[in-house]
């Protein structure tokens, strides 16, 4: 389960680019990959090792009309599922 | 001017660059087409260079690398850099024949995303019925390679009555070289693989029994090793969605240059494909009548034109309908609601009664490296 202290980034062998077709952000890995939505997009470019709770900093900054609360939700789900395909590399909050 | 309106198309995502036809292996499944001796032209670095710029301009995002064994070619650093250049995610789908550490850095160096490499057998004398000959210790000295490069690795395992009692071994193979991703893909009848086909359909029980194996690894190693499980559309009673339908997502260039929507449709004599080296990228998924033949369901017959599934499965694959009726744009007969699937049942009915695999010789396809 990834909280707002873990740590992450993209999997190595993912690449994050946009697609000049659509001009939608997508992650490609091994035969595969994934179109983003706008924020889906943000997100993972900010996957970087730093922590999901400083995504949502930088988040919260760029869309203000957006609930704190609900930010975090969404961020965090939307980790979540990068991390269940093995896109994304966790190091969990060390206590 | 074009014929058609462009945005009305879909657009390719993956190019599967067929590089060379020749192969140190003889697979009897082989997806190179059975005429292989009268295709030994190969295109030049300037061309497929070409190609893959087009392909990116087009919407590619994928490139395989694949042949035949695209290691036989001198320039597959040089073309590797040309497809980073342009962005694309590059796969590199080799046998891992000969192994070379510092060739597969180069390659790295160059930009290489991805290797999947594949393994026909761990049983020395089942690789060599269904190949040729053995390569295990070549394999496993690429893989090393690759994860010492920090590679991400794919083991594909092409499964038939000759090596699927061994889906546990392939398991245990894919976990030991450290693959994130392991294919266990039964053959599909097409092409030398029909040629052999009853030597290589499993019976329905060594197909379960491989099924469960991949099912209970699958749920253990999650996380870890992506397990791909995928069936033998003869035992399906629906048919593949060939290529996610024809001329949707992928386009194929073979060696000489041939642009194809799928690795076998050569196989369809009536159609005429046209070249890369005579017309753009662009301008053959666009126009090109054998791209347009059975893109969409304008080209349906029943029962596949009132069909329910039909975008499911885009009425299944137009070489295996060429290849068993003669007709390329026949239902597929995997499907159990065409009468034809009879064809499809009798085999069934053959892989139950005959004897076991490597009793039977096969018809190995050969094209030496050189």
């Amino acid at each position: 389960m990834i909280g707002p202290g873990a740590r992450v980034r993209l999997a190595h062998k993912v690449r994050l680019r946009r697609d000049p077709r659509t001009n939608k952000m997508v992650l490609l890995y091994p035969e595969r990959g994934l179109e983003l939505s706008e924020t889906a997009g943000d997100i993972a470019a900010l996957c970087d090792g730093r922590s999901a709770g400083a995504i949502v900093e930088a988040l919260a900054a760029r869309y203000a009309g957006v609930a704190r609360e609900r930010m975090e939700q969404d961020v965090l789900a939307f980790l979540r599922t990068l991390a269940e395909r093995g896109l994304l590399h966790v190091e969990e909050e060390t206590a | 001017m074009s014929a058609v309106d462009e945005r009305l198309l879909p657009r390719p995502y993956t190019l599967v660059a067929e590089l060379s036809y020749r192969c140190p292996l003889s697979c009897a499944y082989c997806s190179n087409p059975i005429d292989l001796d009268r295709r030994r032209d190969e295109l030049a670095t300037s061309d497929w260079k070409r190609v893959l710029a087009e392909a990116a301009a087009l919407g590619v995002l994928q490139v395989n690398l694949t042949g035949g064994e695209p290691l036989v070619r001198d320039d597959l650093e040089e073309l590797v850099a040309a497809a980073r250049a342009s962005e694309l995610y590059v796969n590199l789908i080799t046998s891992g024949i000969p192994a070379d550490g510092e060739r597969l850095a180069r390659l790295a160096a160059a930009g290489l995303d991805s290797v999947q490499l594949s393994v026909q057998d761990v049983d020395p004398a089942g690789a060599a019925w269904i190949a040729g000959r053995d390569g295990l210790a070549a394999k496993l000295e690429m893989a090393s390679a690759a994860r010492a490069l920090g590679l991400p690795l794919t083991l594909n395992v092409v499964l038939h009555r000759g090596n699927i009692a061994r889906t546990a071994a392939f398991v245990a193979l894919a976990e030991q070289i450290g693959a994130e991703r392991l294919e266990l893909a039964n053959t599909q009848y097409l092409g030398w693989a029909l040629l052999n086909r009853d030597a290589l359909l499993p019976s329905r029980a060594e197909l379960a029994a491989a099924r469960a194996v991949a099912d209970e690894a699958r749920e253990r190693l999650r996380g870890r090793v992506e397990i791909l499980f995928v069936r033998p559309d003869y035992y399906a009673d629906r048919p593949r969605a060939c290529m996610d339908g024809w001329a949707r997502r992928y386009i194929v260039v073979t060696p000489d240059g041939t642009a194809l929507p799928c690795h076998q449709a050569s196989s369809i004599s009536t159609l005429a494909f046209e070249n890369v080296r005579a017309r753009s990228l662009a301008a053959l998924w666009n126009d090109s009548p054998a791209f347009r033949a059975f893109r969409g369901e304008a080209w349906m017959p029943e029962p596949c034109r009132t069909c329910d599934e039909r975008d499911v499965d885009f009425g299944g694959c137009r070489c295996q309908a060429m290849a068993l009726l003669g007709d390329p744009a026949a239902t597929d007969p995997a499907c159990a609601r065409t009468p034809h699937h009879e064809l499809v049942l009798a085999a069934r009915v053959r892989a139950e009664e005959s004897v076991r695999a490597a009793a039977e010789p096969l018809r190995l396809r050969r094209l030496p490296l050189r």
